[in-house]
């Protein structure tokens, strides 16, 4: 049994909460307190109908506004695997929460209505989905129960899809037609869908191989502690500790660690207090190198036959974040994985409309859920891949000098 | 390929490996708090594996409400035994007389809430940065939301609308003076996986975990059980029943459920048919209000 992390993404209106509220309800992950919890609160409910999408409101705050503020993360399993949904909502103030929950997301789940087709939140959540690097994408075209389950209706918004795909360079899309409401093609493959022959939304999410997302190549291994427990039977124990984000380790590699340069060969690998002989993504382990150089955290431990780029100058995608706005020539710490430096936004090269890609010159500053195109200056040489090569080491945070608050997202280009 | 495959389980447990040397690494007096429950258990297990065969970078803090299972705190003295780490017991009672606080009254008087007093009192008497808990996602809807560093005020308050993006797997650890951050390396994990989990690397658990003869009482359906803690009435009618417990809270605030899961695999197995949620099954103190945890995590709470 593996883990698949997605993201949803669509309002209210598309039957986002619906969807979730279903795949919990039809895998049997909705308990019987929380549904009596559930219809004691469905004030709007018709005919008896319980509103699944009220699972998903956690907080009251949200509860009063019928709103969803942040990201929420639900769970659910079948025997063939565990499922992470991040929830984020969709309304255009915010796309801070949709980028939050698409940095971890095996897939994304993007919903149209049928009723309305490709709109401009479709656009938005897509090109965040290709800013993100999201390997996989479903494109579920619900409420197909107001559109008389219509082929024509689901094909003509798969022609519109594509071409929004095309664009984005979205690699792997699949169209599914549901009514969230009625459970049809949720679970179980519906009757009155019996014109589409590919397998249910549940059915794909168990099937869809992710294995292959996994880096396997390029190994990278950033350092977050380094373990001596300078007792006197280990005297010269002297462990890296840290999580394998990418590629495979073996004893004997020759290793490099970056930013220093300095070069060595694994001595040792260790995985939950055993030696192992090779360990690889994403393991957390501990690695001993044959040489005692002066490591720590914030560096990373790489082959020195594939090594990332190391730079003081990064160009980047940039979410802002924050209700304080960007400025440039304002500094901040960007933490890459375990390495944090002082950095400076340089300057701006465009900003980036999420609604049409359209490229605006001249700006001067950005502002809460703006994704411009700028660059950074880093005080200290960073190593790092691009985003779209490698995302486990080209996607950073910025965070604010002063409030310590995360105000930005910086996918590395 | 397949050799680099991992297993679900293998995922879950290298995040929070992970997110535990984070912790770490980023701050200079974390503690560990330990309620002798499984899924502090669970994170002592995690400890041992981010950590051997050094010593643990943090202290294991234990808020004793005073209320406790008499089993999980000899369970709990026996654990810090066999792994010759420090264990920092502070207690509710002594927070209660040195400030005067009231008690609640009633049947199930739970000092639930006034072991917030204590946690805040002992993260500012050692000056705590970061605080290990094993607080899931799955519990409960305002947990859902929870980060996995969680900042916190000097108050110890949480701000629903303020809490920091964490993305991809960077943690932002940076706090002002007299903050700190509730850090949870199993938010990620459900009910189910902590027993799967438990059942995998065979993880000893305090007794009570498991079915036993013991004396309780049917309160709204509940099995409460009868101890000192809790007042009985003339309507209340001692039973003795076979039982186990799916949480270990206080015995104020902790009910029973019947049950002859005598092994992991029987829980597992009764877990798996369970119609009721964790906390619906077994926590007196969530069902208050609608918003209950929302409104005590606010406030300090874990």
């Amino acid at each position: 049994m593996d883990l698949l992390r997605f993201i949803t993404a669509g309002s209210v209106d598309d039957g986002k909460s619906t969807l979730i509220g279903r795949l919990l309800y039809d895998s049997k992950s909705i308990m019987i307190d929380q549904l009596a919890a559930l219809e004691k609160q469905s004030k709007n409910k018709e005919l008896g109908e319980i509103d699944l999408a009220l699972l998903t409101d956690g907080l009251r705050a949200e509860r009063e506004q019928g709103i969803t503020i942040d990201v929420a993360y639900k769970y659910f399993s079948t025997p063939k695997r565990k499922f992470i949904i991040a929830d984020a909502p969709g309304h255009i103030q915010y796309t801070r929460n949709m980028v939050t929950g698409a940095s971890t997301a095996d897939l994304a789940i993007i919903l149209i209505d049928a009723r309305n087709g490709v709109v401009e939140q479709t656009r938005r959540h897509s090109i965040i989905t290709s800013l993100l690097q999201i390997p996989h994408v479903v494109v579920a075209v619900n409420k197909m129960d107001l559109v008389n389950y219509s082929q024509d209706v689901f094909n003509n918004i798969v022609i519109d899809y594509a071409e929004v795909a095309r664009s984005l360079e979205l690699k792997d899309v699949t169209y599914i037609p549901i009514s969230a409401v009625h459970g049809d093609n949720i679970v179980e493959k519906s009757s009155k869908l019996a014109w589409y022959e590919g397998p249910s939304l549940l059915r794909f999410l168990e099937e869809v191989e992710i294995q292959k997302d996994i880096n396997l190549t390029d190994a990278r291994f950033p350092v977050q502690y380094v373990i001596r427990p300078q007792t006197p039977e280990l005297h010269d124990y002297r462990g890296y500790a840290g999580k394998i984000i990418s590629g495979i380790y073996r004893k004997g590699d020759v290793v490099t660690v970056q930013p220093s340069g300095l070069q060595s060969t694994i001595k040792a690998i260790e995985l939950g207090g055993k030696e192992v002989e090779e360990a690889f993504a994403p393991q957390s382990v501990i690695i001993h190198l044959e040489d005692d150089i002066d490591i720590s955290r914030g560096d990373i431990i790489v082959k020195t036959d594939n090594q990332p780029k190391l730079s003081q100058e990064l160009e980047v995608f940039l979410c802002w974040m924050d209700n304080k706005p960007l400025v440039p020539g304002n500094k901040y710490w960007l933490q890459l994985n375990s390495r944090v430096v002082r950095s400076v936004v340089k300057n701006i090269e465009y900003k980036l409309d999420v609604n049409t890609l359209q490229k605006e010159y001249g700006v001067t500053s950005a502002g809460l859920n703006d994704v411009i195109r700028a660059t950074i200056k880093t005080a200290s040489p960073v190593p790092y891949d691009t985003y779209k090569s490698l995302r486990e080491n080209g996607g950073a945070i910025l965070i604010d000098e002063t409030s310590h608050v995360t105000v930005g997202a910086c996918m590395i280009q | 390929m397949s050799k680099y495959r991992l297993d679900y389980l293998d995922h879950l447990e290298s995040e929070a490996i992970h997110i535990m040397r984070e912790v770490a690494g980023q701050f200079e007096r974390p503690a560990l708090l330990f309620s002798g429950g499984k899924d502090s258990i669970t994170l002592v297990h995690l400890a041992l594996k981010a950590f051997r065969p050094g010593k643990f970078p943090f202290p294991l803090v234990h808020i004793d409400t005073g209320h406790n299972f008499p089993e999980a705190l000899e369970f709990r003295d026996r654990l810090v035994e066999k792994i010759g780490e420090r264990l920092i017991v502070r207690k509710v009672e002594d927070t209660i007389k040195a400030k005067q606080l009231t008690e609640p009254k009633g049947k199930f008087a739970s000092r639930n809430a006034l072991q917030t007093y204590t946690l805040l009192d002992t993260i500012e008497e050692f000056k705590f940065d970061a605080c290990i808990g094993g607080a899931r996602r799955d519990e409960e809807k305002a947990r859902a939301k929870e980060r996995i560093f969680s900042v916190r005020d000097e108050f110890g308050q949480w701000d629903p609308k303020l809490q920091r993006p964490e993305l991809w797997n960077t943690y932002n650890g940076k706090i002002h003076k007299g903050e700190n951050v509730r850090a949870f390396p199993i938010s990620n994990w459900t009910e189910l996986d902590v027993w799967n989990y438990i059942r995998r690397e065979k993880i000893e658990l305090p007794s009570i975990y498991f079915a036993h003869e013991r004396e309780v009482i049917e309160h709204e359906g509940q099995l409460v059980a009868v101890s000192e803690f809790i007042r009985l009435d003339d309507t209340d009618r001692v039973v003795v029943k076979k039982v186990r417990y799916r949480t270990v809270g206080d015995m104020t605030c902790t009910a029973a459920v019947e049950s002859s899961a005598t092994t992991i695999d029987d829980i597992i197995n009764e877990i798996t048919a369970t119609k009721t949620s964790e906390r619906g099954e077994t926590r007196i103190d969530d069902k208050v209000s609608e918003a209950a945890m929302e409104d005590r995590k606010k406030n300090g709470y874990f």
